[in-house]
């Protein structure tokens, strides 16, 4: 009798332990598989490319190590070079043309302009459309025989040309222009949010020392949006590295090879010429890009942060 | 004008200068917005015309007349991506990838999120750090890894394989967003349920998840506008008739020079665009708060 009893109370403080310890350890092991899943895609999946850029894989993974062979192979690659010459035209003139004419329609919308709403729903829906569809209608809309061109021949002006997206030269021009649509609104309402942030009080105190409304957009509240403006030129610097998808669409990387970018060419290289390894140096290249605007971007909000933290 | 500057030539001058600024401001606002609006302005139009009134006009003009029978040829008599079934079977590719990818990831990331505020153990912060790095991830790094696990999961050119994705790489983004919200709820709310016995279950029914709305709402529209929208895994891990809408529409673009039936073609493109634009003009708020939450990391 009292042995059950004592037998039956260890049962049930085992099990009452267990249930506890099982109750204390509840969030880690919910938190364990989608954690799993993330750090293989995360770190695995990189390591594996990494291997695969540095094996001798080509049609088929093969993991015999060959060294930096694809990387040199790849970076003496004329499409290659044309892929990132584009990089840079297309990102420094899509990242400043969608910077600049974000913050300009910020500044003119926080004018207290009629209809505010109906501007920005307007400017901002692109964002909504997929690089897909963007590139699919500006294509057509750029298309002499069809577009813009076609549209001014029938006002009768025969003379006009507008071909840009059937020039070798003048293509990614057509892929700046598109960028900068999908994009411009999205800046504009970051500034914006900005902008209206601003200390008012120091922009009345301006006021009343006589200075004009220019410069104290010049000196003192372009200033003070000065981490949002950074955030969204690292987000746009982002976009432009990444992009695939509009290019795709809107030129299919032409005419010829004159509008390749890096992501293309590597797509190109893994699923269509059967180049796997000198693909994956390409990945990582386009990483180590992101790399280079992320990493300092993150070094500076920590510098930030603890600067913040001293002065409290 | 004379006589007003004889009056007081300080204020005229400024009077007209502000006039004259009001009507630059306007000026540039309606040339953006005929930039801004062009694109949809033509596929929208263009659905409903003609195709020898394009051919003879070009894409950019008012319609002459207007017919809805393109729209039946678009979904589901129009040539597409290897088939003559219409844009339906893509379109419901689409639904079929997005929605369940859409509400797993923001589960999961809910549930994560929640782990990852309130329930925080030695490592936490730096396990948060390292599933947000999966936000930054460029596709063609992990293209490879992909094909060759959904090839041994027998996953590929399955809506499956399309869901499975988008689910471990949506994770970071949910885990996110709804971390940062959770971090904002009370921590004596949290406290206090438990000083009464609540577990760690209970306190995420009771207590945050009817706080959750918001965020949830911003999670998943930020979710379906980025699986609907997305392009390169559709492109390469399905093919034929198992495509997402995305991946079908670029085979407009690659037709080359056959011949396009632009009016098809364009209601073609506006169902592809229709569901994340829905979204957009009528979950406005929530899309724009997703936006910026999203870019301000």
């Amino acid at each position: 009798m009292t042995a059950s009893s004592i037998s039956t109370e260890s049962n049930t403080v085992s099990h009452g332990v267990l249930r506890e310890r099982a109750a204390r350890w509840l969030p880690q092991i919910v938190l364990t598989p989608s954690l799993l899943a993330t750090f293989l895609y995360v770190f695995l999946f990189s390591a594996w490319t990494i291997w695969i850029s540095l094996s001798n894989s080509s049609l088929l993974p093969d993991y015999k190590f060959v060294g930096f062979k694809h990387y040199g192979e790849l970076w003496q690659n004329h499409r290659w070079t044309i892929a990132y010459t584009n990089l840079f035209i297309f990102g420094t003139l899509y990242v400043t043309g969608t910077a600049v004419i974000g913050l300009a329609l910020a500044i003119i919308i926080d004018q207290r302009v009629r209809a505010e709403a109906l501007w920005r729903t307007i400017y901002l829906y692109p964002v909504a459309v997929s690089f897909v569809v963007t590139g699919t209608v500006w294509r057509w809309i750029f298309n002499p025989a069809s577009g813009i061109e076609a549209m001014v021949h029938g006002w009768g002006w025969a003379g006009f040309h507008f071909d840009w997206i059937a020039s070798r030269d003048m293509a990614i021009y057509t892929v700046v222009i598109t960028g900068i649509w999908n994009h411009a609104g999205f800046c504009m309402v970051l500034f914006l949010a900005g902008l209206r942030s601003v200390d008012q009080d120091l922009i009345k105190a301006a006021q009343i020392d006589g200075a004009s409304m220019a410069r104290i957009y010049r000196r003192i509240i372009i200033p003070s949006i000065r981490p949002i403006i950074i955030a969204a030129l690292v987000v746009l610097l982002q976009f432009a590295i990444k992009t695939f998808d509009l290019v795709q669409a809107l030129t299919t990387g032409g005419p010829g090879i004159s509008t390749q970018v890096p992501a293309i060419y590597v797509y190109d290289l893994m699923f269509q010429r059967g180049q796997l390894a000198e693909g994956a140096a390409g990945a990582i290249m386009i990483l180590l890009a992101l790399a280079a605007v992320l990493v300092p971007y993150g070094l500076w909000r920590n510098y930030q942060r603890r600067r913040e933290v001293a002065r409290v | 004008m004379s006589e007003v500057a004889a009056y007081d030539p300080m204020a005229a001058v400024a009077g007209w200068r502000y006039r004259r600024a009001r009507i630059g401001v306007y000026v540039i606002l309606i040339a953006v917005a005929i930039y801004a609006i062009l694109p949809l302005l033509v596929i929208i139009l263009n659905s409903f015309r003609d195709l020898d009134d394009i051919a003879h006009r070009g894409l950019i003009a008012i319609p002459l007349a207007f017919s809805l029978d393109h729209w039946g040829v678009t979904w589901n008599k129009f040539c597409v991506s290897g088939g003559c079934n219409g844009i339906a079977p893509f379109f419901y590719n689409s639904l079929e990838m997005t929605i369940p990818a859409t509400i797993i990831s923001t589960i999961i990331g809910a549930i994560n999120g929640y782990i990852l505020s309130m329930w925080r153990f030695r490592g936490s912060e730096i396990l948060f750090g390292a599933i947000t790095l999966g936000v930054f991830m460029p596709g063609q790094m992990v293209l490879l890894p992909w094909a060759i696990t959904l090839g041994s999961l027998g996953l590929t050119n399955t809506i499956g394989g399309l869901v499975l994705i988008h689910c471990i790489q949506g994770l970071s983004f949910t885990t996110l967003f709804c971390r940062n919200y959770y971090v904002g709820i009370p921590e004596d709310l949290i406290k206090a349920a438990r000083i009464d016995g609540a577990g760690f279950w209970r306190i995420f029914r009771k207590i945050v998840l009817p706080l959750s709305p918001p965020i949830l709402i911003v999670t998943v529209i930020w979710q379906f506008t980025g699986i609907w929208n997305d392009f390169l895994i559709g492109l390469v891990f399905s093919s034929g008739s198992g495509q997402p809408i995305t991946a079908a529409l670029i085979g407009l673009a690659t037709a080359g020079t056959s011949v396009h039936e632009y009016n098809v073609e364009s209601a073609a493109v506006l169902i592809g665009a229709l569901p994340p634009l829905l979204i957009y003009f009528f979950g406005g708020r929530y899309f724009l708060r997703g936006l910026t939450q999203g870019a301000i990391k």
